[in-house]
């Protein structure tokens, strides 16, 4: 095997273990979308072009309350902005890669992937840029075609799943199972505060303004506590 | 949902083309170019900022119960947060709040 297979196959395997989380969760993106009453080939096609679970489920709920598309979008792509942070994060060390390469992993730029990426990439500065190629490509391999595979599957059930079982709700409580975990600071538990009371008290406004200003807001109090925290010492 | 065929394409394919832009940005068009420590800060918190405001309306006033509060739904919000913030796994917190949901739901029948 050659150095650069070797380095696939090492991603491959410090990637395997978030099967276990993408599995479940692409069958419920497809079951949620399903009932949301999108058809499988509008299931799948979201899901293979836009393969970013969060912002997928953004979509369908605001597709569901019949939201404005530019809202649609521009909600989705806000939950997507980490993405761009990625990217400036892997710059250094993949941005001399040759581009339809580079245009290959930005596709498949998902948190798992940047993740086990970043970290090998850190612990093995040695590493050439076609060994971190290899080895971002081993990482994601095992995250994003299960995806779309667990995505079917939960496009195929969703459409033989009764009403009874009241999925409407497991948007919302899948959004809550991805915001839990990332209470890490009073920064973040401040922002997410914010967002919640903003939008409840600005529901009346129309065309999902209520979102846009309530994201605004929680985005500068999540950097003021920040700036604050840092101030007295308190941030790490 | 109400949305026409053509609509729903259009979101597709235009958040796709979005968040393939948002991901090739740095490696692809602006290269190892340092963000400045103000966006980055701003940035750090979109996701905790988009996604609370997004949900808080639809479980305080879920659809499927013509915008009354309901019990069910908010004790699995409430069940779903709690296993969220204490085990960190997804997966936990969407069955056990599922799991209240229909737990609530049958025993006030």
């Amino acid at each position: 095997m050659s150095s650069r297979q070797k380095t696939y196959w090492r991603g491959f395997r410090d990637g395997a273990p978030f099967v276990l989380v993408v599995v479940p969760f692409g069958m419920l993106f497809g079951v949620v979308a399903t009932e949301a009453g999108l058809n499988l080939a509008e299931v799948m096609g979201m899901t293979a072009l836009v393969i970013a679970g969060a912002s997928q489920f953004a979509a369908i709920a605001l597709m569901q309350e019949n939201a404005p598309v530019f809202i649609v979008l521009a909600t989705a792509l806000a939950v997507n902005l980490r993405m761009a942070m990625y990217s400036a994060s892997l710059a250094p060390y993949i941005g001399g890669a040759p581009l339809w390469q580079r245009a290959l992993a930005a596709y498949f730029m998902v948190d798992q992937s940047y993740a086990c990426s970043i970290a090998e990439y850190e612990r093995r500065p040695e590493m050439t840029i076609p060994e971190r190629i290899a080895y971002y490509f081993g990482c994601m391999s095992p995250v994003c075609i299960p995806w779309y595979a667990a995505t079917y599957i939960g496009a195929e059930l969703g459409a033989r799943i009764p009403p009874e079982f009241a999925l409407d709700f497991a948007v919302p409580i899948t959004f809550l199972a991805i915001i839990a975990p990332m209470m890490r600071t009073l920064a973040h538990v401040a922002a997410a505060a914010v967002s919640v009371a903003v939008s409840l008290a600005l529901a009346f406004l129309p065309y999902n303004l209520w979102l846009m200003i309530a994201a605004v807001a929680a985005m500068a109090t999540g950097a003021q506590v920040e700036l604050w925290l840092q101030r007295r010492g308190r941030w790490s | 949902m109400t949305l026409s065929t053509a609509t729903i394409w259009t979101i597709i394919l235009l958040l796709g083309l979005g968040t393939w832009l948002l991901r090739f940005s740095f490696i692809g068009l602006i290269g190892d170019r340092k963000l400045p420590g103000w966006v980055l800060r701003h940035l750090r918190y979109t996701p905790v900022a988009v996604m609370p405001g997004l949900i808080a309306p639809l479980i305080l006033w879920p659809r499927a119960t013509g915008g009354q509060p309901d019990a069910a739904r908010l004790a699995a919000a409430a069940a779903a947060l709690a296993i969220g913030l204490w085990t960190r796994n997804v997966v936990a917190s969407v069955f056990g709040g599922m799991g209240v949901l229909y737990l609530v739901q049958y025993l006030t029948g």
